[in-house]
């Protein structure tokens, strides 16, 4: 077997160029293994979300290889995007919620999109909103929640199609500490169910609150840190 | 390219999909703008069927049909030409029907421009007999032609194709224009819709760019406003339509006030109805095609 075949997540000699200005990621190798928990740490602008947007496929690498699933998505013809995509659960910084969605229609977009029928939807949405603890709120629209409350409707949303990875952008960016406590359960949580999880945030505070947490470090575009050997590419 | 999705796209039909884009229904002036078109279209359309009957009996009388006049001031030998001519053409192959117009008849013709009681004066009037050929006869009215000559060699032969060919020349034109009318009409219905779905791209850029990510495919998203465009289309054509039918109905009746024996073939039948019903059909159609295309376009331009 080609070394890091059985990881999720497979970038080799990665770079990232916005426009014709300097690579914003510059050689990046990595491998995420399947149902591992990693931070991806960094100053703010050293392409954490950047290196994000290339895995849950809203960007293309300027060279490199990238392999997800064991598929090169690179080339992956624009046709089998959707498919890749809807494996792939995406919290974004700024959350992304529909305005005029209730909580509960939020939630339930990745299901319909996945065509799952009208009344299979009910129960694993009742079952998501418990878990995120806003069975209370599940039709109030996004203005009317706290961001806390909107965090959390994004987590639900990312998870509710059950992802093989979780990508989140500064889940805890906006909220007091023990919100972002409380959210890193979540993701803890999910984590113990088998879901590969892999956090973007600066708040290095974060890190010690998950045991066994794996740590990417990002600055000025590359990796700065010595990886673990079963996060190098080419161990 | 399936227009109607299949499975995945049930649920953009139902209420959670209408929920997904909230603009009202009949919002903006899209359904105004394609009821006034499919309006005109309707009356281009029509005017086009109504002239294609018309000219399909105008070259059915024009092909089979002369009248020849005995001008004579002896009536008595004017009346004897004339009755030899109708036996001996009537005897012919290929001769239809022969009419001597009788002098009552001749007599009601010109009254409008003579005046009541011609038959008492001295006016001298001419003989006129009607001849319809079989259209399966070809020659038959050359032999026709040759045997009134051959009777009364100044008998005038009047065959209709030549008065009646300007008339059909114009009625041919007419008809290439309420073509091209409808033609341009579906082409500027079309632009409206393109824009109208740009407008729209642009207004739920954000709900469509939480669509893409979460995985749903150019077309499920091209689906959800299409079904929104097909609802305003057919609206506005179904208004179009009816507020056509009521000018055609109307003029219809003003046509047959007139009385006129060549107007009164500009009738529709039921089959020029149905195909005038089919419009907004056709025309719902071409929204959803336009409004694919362009959402389609614009989508292949994100990864
Ligand atoms: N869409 C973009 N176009 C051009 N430059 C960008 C874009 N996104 C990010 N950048 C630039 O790339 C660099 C890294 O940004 P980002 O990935 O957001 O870093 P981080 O998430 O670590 O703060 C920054 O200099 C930023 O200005
Ligand atoms: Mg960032």
């Amino acid at each position: 077997m080609r070394p890091g075949a059985a990881n999720i997540v497979q970038f080799e000699n990665v770079g990232l160029r916005y426009g014709a200005s300097a690579e914003t990621l510059s050689d990046i190798s990595l491998g995420l293994a399947a149902g591992a928990f990693y931070f991806l740490t960094g100053p703010s602008g050293a392409g954490k979300s950047s290196l994000l947007r290339l895995i849950y496929l809203a960007q293309r690498p300027s060279r490199g290889l990238i392999r997800m699933f064991g598929e090169d998505v690179v080339t992956l013809p624009r046709a089998r995007m959707p498919g890749f995509r809807r494996r792939i659960g995406t919290v974004f910084q700024d959350f992304r919620l529909i305005p005029h969605l209730s909580a509960y229609e939020n939630i339930a977009l990745p299901l319909r999109v996945n065509g799952v029928a009208e009344a299979d939807i009910d129960t694993p949405v009742r079952e998501m909103l418990d878990w995120v603890g806003l069975s209370g709120r599940a039709y109030a629209k996004p203005a009317t929640l706290s961001g806390g409350e909107q965090q959390r409707v994004a987590i639900a949303r990312a998870v509710i199609g059950r992802p093989e990875i979780l990508v989140a952008d500064e889940p805890t960016g906006n909220v007091d500490p023990e919100m972002a406590e409380r959210l890193l359960y979540l993701f803890v949580a999910l984590n113990k169910l088998g879901t590969t999880i892999l956090v973007a945030t600066h708040d290095l505070h974060l890190v010690p609150r998950v045991p066994g947490a794996q740590i990417i470090r990002l600055d000025k575009g590359r990796l700065s840190m010595p990886l673990p050997s079963d996060m190098s590419g080419n161990s | 390219m399936a227009l109607f999705g299949r499975g995945s796209g049930s649920w953009l039909t139902s209420a959670a999909g209408r929920r997904l884009l909230p603009e009202g229904w009949l919002s903006g002036p899209m359904p105004w703008v394609i009821a006034i078109m499919m309006f005109l279209m309707v009356l281009a359309a029509a005017t086009g069927l109504a002239l294609g009957f018309a000219a399909r009996g105008l070259g059915a009388h024009m092909s089979g049909q002369i009248t020849i006049q005995i001008v004579d001031a002896n009536r008595v030998r004017r009346d004897a030409a004339a009755d030899r001519i109708a036996a001996t053409v009537a005897r012919l192959p290929g001769v239809a029907s022969v009419h001597r117009v009788s002098d009552r008849e001749m007599a009601e013709l010109l009254q409008p421009w003579l005046g009541a009681g011609l038959a008492d004066n001295d006016l001298p009037v001419p003989a006129m007999i009607d001849i319809a050929f079989d259209p399966r006869a070809p020659g038959a009215m050359q032999a026709t032609e040759a045997a009134v000559r051959a009777i009364s060699p100044r008998a005038r032969i009047d065959a209709h194709a030549q008065w009646l060919a300007p008339l059909a020349g114009l009625i041919g034109s007419l008809r290439w224009l309420a073509g091209v009318l409808v033609l341009l009409m579906a082409a500027a219905a079309a632009f409206t819709v393109v824009l109208a779905a740009r407008a729209a791209l642009n207004t739920h850029q954000a709900t469509i760019e939480v669509m893409h990510h979460l995985g749903a495919s150019d077309g499920q998203i091209a689906r959800l406003f299409q079904r929104r465009i097909a609802t305003d289309a057919l609206f506005g054509g179904l208004v179009g339509l009816a507020l056509a039918s009521l000018v055609i109905y109307s003029v219809g009746d003003r046509i047959a006030d007139v009385g006129s024996d060549l107007l009164g073939s500009v009738d529709l039948p039921a089959i020029a109805w149905l195909i005038l019903a089919l419009l907004p059909v056709a025309g719902t159609l071409l929204a959803m095609l336009a409004a694919r295309l362009t959402i389609i376009t614009a989508l292949r331009r994100q990864l």
